[in-house]
């Protein structure tokens, strides 16, 4: 493969697979079976990074089950959205190269949720940080947080150099966490995430004391605790798979420590925009949204973004209709940290302390943080 | 100096040294090759056609698209030399076919001195 015999696409990819591996000390490669490639809105990639897949899709192929990241758009609705068409015009080249590569065009943040279930043990290559937190931590899968280029390298090649957290020490909790704290709903997981991270910076957390959580409410912590910790995953007693022993080293979390979370999202603003699906909606928040907004009307922007797949089959139990009806939104294959939204909008309504992040940082909106009922609630409410 | 190949190549050029990291995704303008990041040790100064020397990357992995979005523009340094190279920059290298070698004492190239990176062997000559 690095010979260059197998093409100029399979040469670079492996380029690319040695030079992590001798970085991190990888002895050897180990086969993945699924990949989710980053690096998919035009605003990343630029016109390089566009040439780049272009010279990759040249002669290479993908080898393993490849699925994307979200786009830069909704790749079939995006003029509803007010995306610009040169924008849309590079997007779609985006999004054709990647079909010709042979990947999956679902854009999504929850594979999981749309057919890519890995079990535990099974090594991937994934990209987006929620996603490898949900798969490593929820669902003991295998794999390390993937740039772009690192992914399509492996979705050509079919392997990955074996370090970090594929070997089993390197995914041992380091630090316990002991939440003395009542948690519940998708904006309070998101909120004891941000609590637990800031103490458990680059540790890998074992954490006590959530009685339950939701698949929902994993998907949050999944999405803030990467978002606001240097570590990649987590474990939870009774509710993550892996097998671990208990760290010496012992913090507590608070109520007071997530009450001080949410009020750390929360700005002083006047909402202007309204966005829920970060990430990604499941059917049972479509579920939700759709019962809350039947017979009323938005007072203003009102995101929902979801996966197209998900997106389908809220079409097909008339979720949808009922949604659009209100003058929400369904916005599928993007999402609020990729979507060119700069400029666009103030101050954000939100239930994701992962999008709170992303609404300030990409966008400078000012954000609201508050649970999908107090959302809509907000998307109604007239001003 | 003998240190790690990560990216191949040979260049020679004039060193420019940080002692900060670099987050190229939003740090470093890929359009002119300036350094953008605000209180950086390197802020408004050019990469381009230099030898870059810096401990290592960081910041967004979307970081490695930047290294090759400078490359395309003409802007890119002619090689780089870290401390310890991380994926970002290491991918960014070899994508954008930048020179890079990492693993030596970067404490000893001083900022305008004559460097020649060799990229193929894994060497620094100041």
């Amino acid at each position: 493969m690095l010979s260059g015999k197998q093409g100029k696409a399979v040469q670079k990819s492996m380029e690319i697979l040695t030079a992590l591996g001798e970085i991190f000390g990888a002895d050897k490669f180990v086969p993945v079976n699924s990949v989710q490639i980053a690096g998919v809105s035009y605003h990343n990639l630029g016109d390089a990074g566009l040439e780049f897949l272009e010279d990759m899709a040249r002669n290479g192929k993908v080898r393993v089950k490849t699925m994307l990241n979200p786009a830069g758009m909704d790749l079939e609705n995006w003029k509803v959205l007010g995306i610009p068409e040169d924008f849309a015009d590079k997007q779609m080249k985006v999004i054709n190269v990647f079909r010709k590569l042979g990947v999956n065009i679902t854009c999504t943040c929850t594979p999981y949720l749309v057919g890519y279930n890995p079990k535990k043990g099974e090594h991937i290559a994934w990209s987006e940080s929620s996603a490898v937190c949900f798969s490593n931590s929820v669902l003991g899968a295998r794999t390390n947080r993937e740039g772009g280029p690192s992914a399509l390298a492996s979705a050509i090649t079919g392997r990955t150099p074996f370090y970090g957290l594929h070997l089993d020490a390197n995914r041992a909790p380091k630090i316990t966490v002991d939440v003395q704290a009542k948690v519940m709903g998708e904006d309070w997981f998101g909120a004891l995430a941000l609590a637990i991270g800031k103490q458990t910076k680059e540790k890998i957390p074992f954490i006590r004391g959530v009685r339950k959580a939701s698949l929902e409410e994993l998907k949050s912590f999944s999405a803030s605790f990467p978002t606001y910790s240097g570590a990649a995953m987590f474990h939870m007693e009774g509710i993550t798979p892996e097998k671990v022993s208990v760290p010496s080293e012992k913090v507590v979390v608070t109520r007071k420590d997530v009450e001080d979370a949410i009020r750390f999202l929360n700005d002083d603003c006047q909402v202007d925009f309204v966005s829920l699906g970060c990430p990604h909606c499941s059917l049972q928040e479509m579920e939700r949204i759709a019962s809350l907004l039947k017979g009323k009307k938005v007072q203003k922007e009102t995101w929902i973004t979801t996966s197209r797949e998900v997106k389908k089959l809220a079409v097909s139990k008339g979720l949808s209709k009922i949604i659009e009806a209100s003058g929400a939104k369904i916005v599928a294959d993007t999402c609020l940290a990729v979507a060119p939204l700069k400029g666009r909008f103030k101050a954000i309504a939100t239930n994701s302390a992962k999008g709170c992040y992303y609404g300030r940082g990409s966008n400078g909106f000012k954000t609201r943080f508050m649970s999908l009922e107090e959302c809509i609630k907000e998307a109604v409410r007239r001003c | 100096m003998k240190g790690r190949k990560i990216s191949k190549g040979k260049a020679s050029g004039i060193a420019l040294v940080s002692e900060k990291t670099i987050s190229f995704y939003g740090g470093v303008d890929p359009n002119t090759g300036i350094v953008v990041e605000r209180g950086h040790d390197l802020e408004g100064k050019s990469v381009t056609g230099k030898i870059f020397v810096f401990p290592k990357g960081g910041g967004s992995t979307v970081g490695s698209y930047t290294l090759l979005r400078l490359k395309k523009n003409g802007k890119a340094p002619l090689a780089i030399v870290n401390r310890e190279c991380e994926t970002i920059v290491a991918v960014g290298a070899i994508i954008s076919d930048i020179p890079c070698v990492d693993k030596v004492d970067i404490s000893r190239i001083k900022n305008g001195s004559k460097v020649r990176v060799d990229g193929d062997s894994g060497t620094v000559e100041i």
